[in-house]
């Protein structure tokens, strides 16, 4: 079991350090984004202390909806993805596997980046390591059920939009929890309880998700 | 019992009954919606707090349950359709999504509308009114994704197992919508449900299982297209348009 | 009849609401019976053809 576990996380994460261009692509996408909202809301040091939380939070969430549609279209092009459904071991777990490497190669960098835009926005020193935190465990559950959508719209002409659709309404509440844990924090307000639901989302998505990919990847690949 | 069920759970023999079906629940339907409309719109007297514009809740409220209730049953059908395998399950389910979409549309349409007199705004970021934005979200998704998969059974497939995460979904985002509202506590609306006269709660009521009858005509006039374009190639489906001519 | 209609200040919003639901509920019926024609038009094409193959054979 964890012998395939570690050759599917290792293997994925050769390919996607090899393609470093994607990985600093989503990470750049992330700075940008995060960059123009000053330069459309005016550089206020107190309106964007206040904005700030949320505007990395979409920054983020915006970058890992983009490497999404990468998730499994090369291993569906060239066929690897056939011979991992038929294969005898359990789907369900190569697929966590892949989430696994698709997370460390775009969630966690987005996560060391997220220091740097917090500076920008002039969060203190605490606050910004709450975001640092929240990141943390957020964007595990965005590439969670990123992945849904990406399996179910695998091959499908317009994916990319259509992932956004599909997998945007279901990143709401890690949003909210993610974005007020910083605020409260700010507040000087006991923020243990964002970060217990945040975790109780990530345990969910990390026991129901892999199951509803390796379905969807079924459906998709018959 | 159990024979009929199963009898009636294949295409070829639920699309007559389906046909016979539909004006048991569209007559009662057009009857009820009439009812209710003169009763809302032209009998009951304005309410003395908030004059006219209390009678847009007859719509209003009877869309946004429906919208939920719509939403709710598309994801039994999925799952029904997933573990029996059922294909008219998921094609009852297909059916049902446009007019949930229409009937979450219009539920954030005439509370809007309603808002405005109301509260002096069209719209205010409440949990409710936020929640049904998501949820018209979700709608978009699911009849998204079922137009862009050309394989019909793929089509049924993808689109119920969306269906089903959305169902899973939807509670964790209502309550945390709503606790975001609380947080910033920018327009919370409670509401005034105590207050509610007797007569304008039976409208309410008439007007809902008007829209309950229509919602299941409807989808069942549109499981029928379903199961004709699905089943074109069947040998049952040409002895029907020979009848038919 | 013109005072039945008069909603007080709030014609636009009652009348709005009303309107809208109503024109959105006859556009979902007109488009259902639109689609069941067509389906049905394409199955009596299905037909012919077919039956033009067994008079060849």
């Amino acid at each position: 079991m964890l012998a395939i576990f570690h050759t599917i996380l290792a293997r994925e994460l050769t390919l996607g350090l090899r393609r470093k261009a994607d990985v600093l692509m989503t990470l750049f996408f992330c700075v940008i984004v995060a960059s123009m909202f000053p330069l459309a809301v005016g550089p206020e040091p107190a309106l964007l202390k206040t904005m700030g939380a949320g505007i990395i939070w979409v920054a983020a969430l915006l970058a890992s909806l983009l490497s999404l549609e990468r998730l499994f279209s090369a291993d569906y092009i060239d066929g690897t993805l056939e011979q991992m459904i038929i294969s005898r071991h359990p789907l369900a777990l190569i697929v966590f596997a892949k989430v696994v490497a698709h997370w460390l190669t775009t969630g966690l960098p987005l996560v060391l980046i997220s220091p740097l835009l917090a500076l920008q926005y002039g969060l203190e020193v605490q606050d910004g390591l709450v975001l640092v935190a929240t990141l943390l465990i957020g964007t595990p559950i965005l590439s969670l059920l990123g992945a849904v959508g990406a399996a179910l719209t695998l091959g499908l002409r317009g994916g990319g939009v259509l992932i956004s659709l599909l997998v945007l309404p279901l990143f709401v509440p890690v949003l909210i929890f993610g974005a007020a844990a910083v605020d409260d924090a700010a507040a000087g307000l006991v923020i243990e309880g964002h970060f217990s639901l945040l975790g109780a989302m990530l345990v969910s998505a990390l026991i129901l998700t892999p199951w509803a990919v390796a379905s969807a990847l079924r459906i998709s690949i018959e | 019992m159990n024979i009929n069920w199963f009898k009636y759970a294949s295409p070829a023999s639920f699309y007559p009954l389906a046909g016979k079906m539909i004006p048991w629940f569209a007559v009662p339907a057009v009857i009820l919606a009439v009812i209710g409309l003169i009763m809302g719109l032209f009998i009951l007297p304005p309410d003395f707090k908030q004059g006219e514009s209390y009678r847009i809740i007859f719509i209003h409220v009877p869309a946004a349950w429906m919208s939920m209730v719509i939403y709710l049953a598309m994801a039994f059908w999925a799952i029904i359709g997933m573990v029996w395998n059922s294909r008219l399950s998921s094609m009852m389910a297909t059916a049902l999504a446009p007019t949930g979409a229409i009937f979450c549309f219009l539920a954030l349409w005439t509370g809007a509308l309603w808002g405005k007199p109301t509260w002096g705004t069209y719209w205010v970021w409440d949990a409710r009114l936020t929640t049904q934005l998501i949820l018209l979200f979700m709608y978009f998704g699911y009849m998204a994704l079922h137009a862009a998969i050309e394989d019909p059974r793929r089509a049924a497939r993808a689109s119920g197992l969306l269906a089903v995460v959305g169902a899973f979904n939807v509670p964790i985002i209502y309550f945390s919508v709503q606790w975001w509202n609380t947080l910033h506590q920018g327009a919370s609306i409670t509401p005034t449900k105590s207050e509610m006269a007797a007569s304008m709660a039976s409208v309410m009521l008439i007007m809902a299982i008007a829209a309950w009858l229509y919602s299941i005509a409807v989808t069942l006039k549109r499981v029928r297209c379903e199961i004709l374009d699905r089943e074109r190639h069947a040998a049952w489906v040409a002895e029907l348009s020979t009848e038919a001519k | 009849m013109a005072e039945l209609f008069d909603m007080g200040k709030h014609t636009w919003f009652v009348w709005g609401s009303y309107a809208v639901f109503f024109i959105f509920i006859v556009a979902e019926l007109v488009l259902l019976g639109r689609r069941r024609r067509t389906i049905w038009q394409r199955l009596s094409r299905i037909k012919r053809m077919n039956s033009g193959d067994n008079n060849e054979t």
